[in-house]
């Protein structure tokens, strides 16, 4: 076993005198408490391009405006607390580094559409969880309980592995043009959490999901625009899911 | 002000607050108020594992796993109450698995399980494979999973509501549990929860320190609101650092990556565990491993320009394995560093990551209001409890088994009391403390900022309260605290608006690890020993003569108003192992 040569890895290590740049951040402010008018405020900041978007928006918050309102919680992508529009698209603030958002322009952050928004960056997440919680997001299984654990091949482990992935950030859903569009519909984050027991060889209320997924409001919405895929941090193949649930509802196999 | 009135309030929709809602649901009317919606959690981030002796491939027993968590825990652990830990783990990690979590399996289809640190076979003999894993994704799945089943169960929670006080009232002459009040986010109104019983599962307080694994969220709110209202702090001098964060950011790397073979390297690329422990190795408990960086680092064979990391080291590693184990951490690497594992080491530091100490409780999850009398009707589970399963030291992968254990224990006992006691009369003006708390907040005129003295805080934690510690650096850390204590009366937010006012709730939690990180210190100036994550370099060795013994911090007021804190101590509950000096 070679040892590796230790210093290898400085050049992509934080530098110790990082070169600190200024950067404006565009951030789109609501607050129904002064005004039913959103606009769009500049900040203008010293930052380190290897910082996070997530850091920066702190910083104005702790430094120059402690109005500005946002969610987060883990800071590093595991939460799904602060999934925002950054230059126009959804990310993470906490998993998105200014370096890669191209910092020599005004960087804008705005709320995720289509759901209401209440206060800057925050927005009503109810109808996100009420769609997820529609489509039976829980194992279902019959009979008598074994005394030790269920048996499951590692290859149907693997089957669903990606979609047990999701956390719940709603950036896939609030790309959806047909979202947008049509807030009845389901949504991909929750077809994705409905993929997730769909295609686990333990559970045995397939078919009823599969039904609550046919509804007008279900699957067939979907018109694989791709942005789903594109906005999920976690690098979830959603359209990949809706098209194996479009494809289990034909075939009535899974 | 609302009033709400349910016969089980659940404070925290963590692991620890879902596992218990799953139970009290069943049993009695409940109510779970959390801060963050159930999913955004911290208990989210837990990567490595779940520690069970499943025995599904190799040889173990639960017994074996008991004395781990005592030796882990340098003796400071309560025997019957490890033992129990060890032995509800097994049922525990077969509930989740009934649950829906998908574990990794093994070729045959049972639960795979992974070494991690400090589990042995036979009593120190060699590591062994004890921890259930999914990926290192088994927080996530733990969260998500105990959510389903929380919708399968029709559990009503409260999002973003913020408890910030913990109601008491006396009768005949017991205090009793009558509720809590809570705040909340999107609306700033004030609500009281009268509750026949209340289970505390508001997790950690690591955001005192400023590199650490844990979230902005892990203010302490829960230790926090019981210390004022009296009762005891078990503890709080013991506190992990895990060895390998993310260099500056302090963002986790399971003990996994190291479990599945990773090595910890200095500047001269030297496996330096070695020389610290000759038979666990890389795989020693946390706070052996942590002292051995920082020594290195000390010693001038540190990392980078500034000597101030080591590496770790995953490259022999096949990408394969990487991938299929390791999948969220080498992305971590990748993100945030710009690194890729496959062919680089990962520079790293010790991590401020898990709090052993907390609000103290029996087997039962019930809450102590001094050494021995239960306060009836309040219990606590989960990281911000202290029962105490992990003494001086926690062993990898027995929180995720300690919030599961203990979660449904509370779960069950809480709704249980509700069955058969009625309400305890409302103190009177049940949220004065609240409103008063707010109003001043959202009224103040002070000079001072919340994140100057945050930062401060967390500055002196980490330069004082970190893996080495002295009488110097604990009496200059108490000063300190006590000086940015003062200033934060002065404290003012910006915002002044009602709905969403997140600054004026990050003034509210700053006041909270203001008060715990001055419990933390105080407590481990008086600790003149080392045992587990309290090390004091003025004081290198255990004392188990003077000090085989919990902290018990309470918080005294004198009549002209001045705050003090009074530290006592409880006997340590020991069965069957007697102390040894711990080697790895
Ligand atoms: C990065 C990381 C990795 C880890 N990996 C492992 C591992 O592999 N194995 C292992 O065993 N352990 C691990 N741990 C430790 C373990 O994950 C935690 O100790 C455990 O998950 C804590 O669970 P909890 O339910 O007590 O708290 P949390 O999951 O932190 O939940 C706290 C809950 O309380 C709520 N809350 C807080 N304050 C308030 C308030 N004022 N009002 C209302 N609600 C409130 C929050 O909303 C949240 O729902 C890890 C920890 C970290 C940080
Ligand atoms: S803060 Fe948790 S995902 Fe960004």
């Amino acid at each position: 076993m070679a040892t590796p040569v230790m210093d290898k890895a400085e050049a992509g290590a934080p530098a110790n005198n990082s070169p600190y740049i200024t950067i404006t951040l565009r951030i789109r402010r609501f607050n129904p408490e002064v005004s039913d008018e959103a606009y769009w405020e500049d900040f203008t900041v010293e930052v380190d391009p290897k910082e996070r978007v997530l850091d920066v928006l702190h910083k104005i918050k702790w430094e120059l405006d402690g109005t500005l309102t946002f969610r987060r919680s883990c800071a590093h992508g595991i939460c799904g607390s602060d999934a925002m529009r950054i230059n126009g698209r959804n990310r993470l603030a906490c998993k998105t580094l200014i370096k890669d958002v191209n910092p020599e322009k005004p960087i804008t952050v705005e709320a995720i559409k289509g759901l209401t928004l209440q206060k800057d960056l925050v927005v009503d997440m109810e109808p996100f969880f009420q769609a997820y919680r529609d489509v039976m997001p829980f194992l279902v299984t019959k009979g008598n309980e074994p005394t030790r654990e269920r048996l499951q091949s590692p290859e149907d482990r693997e089957r669903f592995d990606d979609t047990t992935k999701c956390i719940l950030c709603a950036a896939c859903t609030s790309s959806c043009p047909v979202f947008w569009n049509d807030g009845q519909y389901f949504g991909p984050a929750a077809i994705v959490n409905a993929h997730r027991f769909i295609f686990d060889s333990r559970d045995e209320a397939g078919e009823q999901r599969l039904e609550i997924l046919n509804d007008r409001e279900g699957v067939w919405r979907c018109r694989t625009t791709f942005n789903c895929t594109e906005a999920c941090p976690r690098g979830i193949e959603i359209t990949k899911a809706i098209q194996e649930v479009k494809r289990a509802l034909i075939t009535r196999r899974y | 002000m609302k009033i709400h009135k349910y016969d089980t309030v659940i404070v925290g929709a963590g692991g620890a607050g879902m596992r218990a809602a799953i139970e009290a649901t069943k049993r009695s009317r409940t109510a779970v108020l959390t801060k963050l919606y159930p999913t955004r959690s911290h208990t989210g981030a837990a990567q490595g594992g779940m520690a069970a002796a499943l025995a599904n491939v190799e040889e173990d027993n639960w017994e074996w796993h008991t004395f781990d968590t005592i030796k882990g825990g340098d003796y400071l652990v309560d025997q019957d109450a490890a033992e129990i830990l060890a032995k509800e783990a097994i049922d525990a990690v077969l509930d989740l698995e009934k649950m829906g979590l998908p574990f990794n399996r093994t070729p045959d289809g049972l639960i795979d399980q992974r070494r991690f640190g400090g589990h042995s076979r036979n009593h120190g003999e060699a590591p062994v494979r004890r921890s259930c894993y999914a990926a290192d994704r088994t927080g996530h799945m733990i969260l998500q999973t105990l959510y389903q089943n929380c919708v399968k169960e029709g559990v009503e929670f409260f999002n973003e509501f913020y408890v910030l006080d913990l109601l008491l009232n006396e009768v005949d002459g017991v205090k009793r549990t009558a509720g809590v009040v809570a705040y909340e986010l999107a609306t700033g109104d004030i609500h009281v929860f009268q509750a026949k019983s209340v289970v505390f599962a508001s997790g950690g307080n690591g955001k005192f320190f400023k590199v650490t694994s844990n979230a902005h969220t892990l203010t302490g709110d829960g230790q926090a609101a019981a210390f004022r209202r009296g009762l005891p702090l078990e503890d709080m001098e013991f506190f992990q650092f895990h060895p390998t964060g993310i260099w500056r950011m302090g963002i986790l790397l399971t003990e996994g990556a190291r479990g599945e073979g990773g090595i910890l390297r200095n500047k001269d690329g030297e496996r330096f565990m070695e020389k610290y422990a000759p038979v666990m190795k890389d795989l020693a408990s946390r706070d052996v491993v942590s002292r051995a960086i920082y020594t290195e680092i000390r010693e001038g064979r540190g990392c980078g320009p500034e000597g101030d990391h080591v590496y770790l080291d995953l490259t022999h590693l096949p990408p394969e394995q990487l991938d299929a184990k390791l999948p969220d951490i080498t992305e971590f690497a990748r993100t945030y560093l710009g690194i890729e594992p496959y062919t680089d080491p990962i520079p790293i530091q010790p991590t401020a990551h898990y709090a052993m100490g907390g609000i103290p409780t029996n087997v039962n999850a019930e809450v102590l209001a001094d050494n021995t009398t239960v306060v009836p009707g309040l219990y606590a589970a989960g990281e911000v409890a202290c029962v105490s399963v992990h003494g001086a030291n926690r062993l990898g992968t027995n929180s995720l088994l300690d919030i599961n254990v203990f979660g449904r224990r509370a779960g069950i006992a809480a709704a249980e009391y509700a069955a058969t006691n009625d309400y305890v009369e409302l103190p009177e003006d049940p949220a004065g403390f609240v409103e008063r708390q707010v109003e001043s907040l959202r009224s103040s005129e002070g000079t001072e900022r919340v994140t100057e003295i945050r930062k401060a805080l967390q500055e002196t934690m980490d330069k004082n309260v970190m893996v080495f510690r002295t009488e110097q650096t604990l009496k200059e850390a108490v000063e300190e605290i006590g000086a940015l204590r003062k200033r934060y009366k002065n404290v003012s937010v910006q915002d002044k608006g009602k709905r969403f006012n997140t600054d004026l709730l990050e003034a509210i939690e700053l006041g909270n690890l203001l008060e715990l990180a001055e419990v933390t210190a105080v407590s481990a100036l008086a600790r003149k020993e080392s045992r587990g994550g309290h090390y004091r370099e003025d004081y290198p060795n255990r004392d188990d003569v003077n000090f085989m013994r919990h902290t018990m911090a309470y918080r005294e007021v004198a009549d002209d108003g001045t705050e003090s804190i009074r530290l006592d101590y409880k006997p340590v509950v020991q069965t069957r192992y007697q102390p040894m000096e711990r080697k790895y």
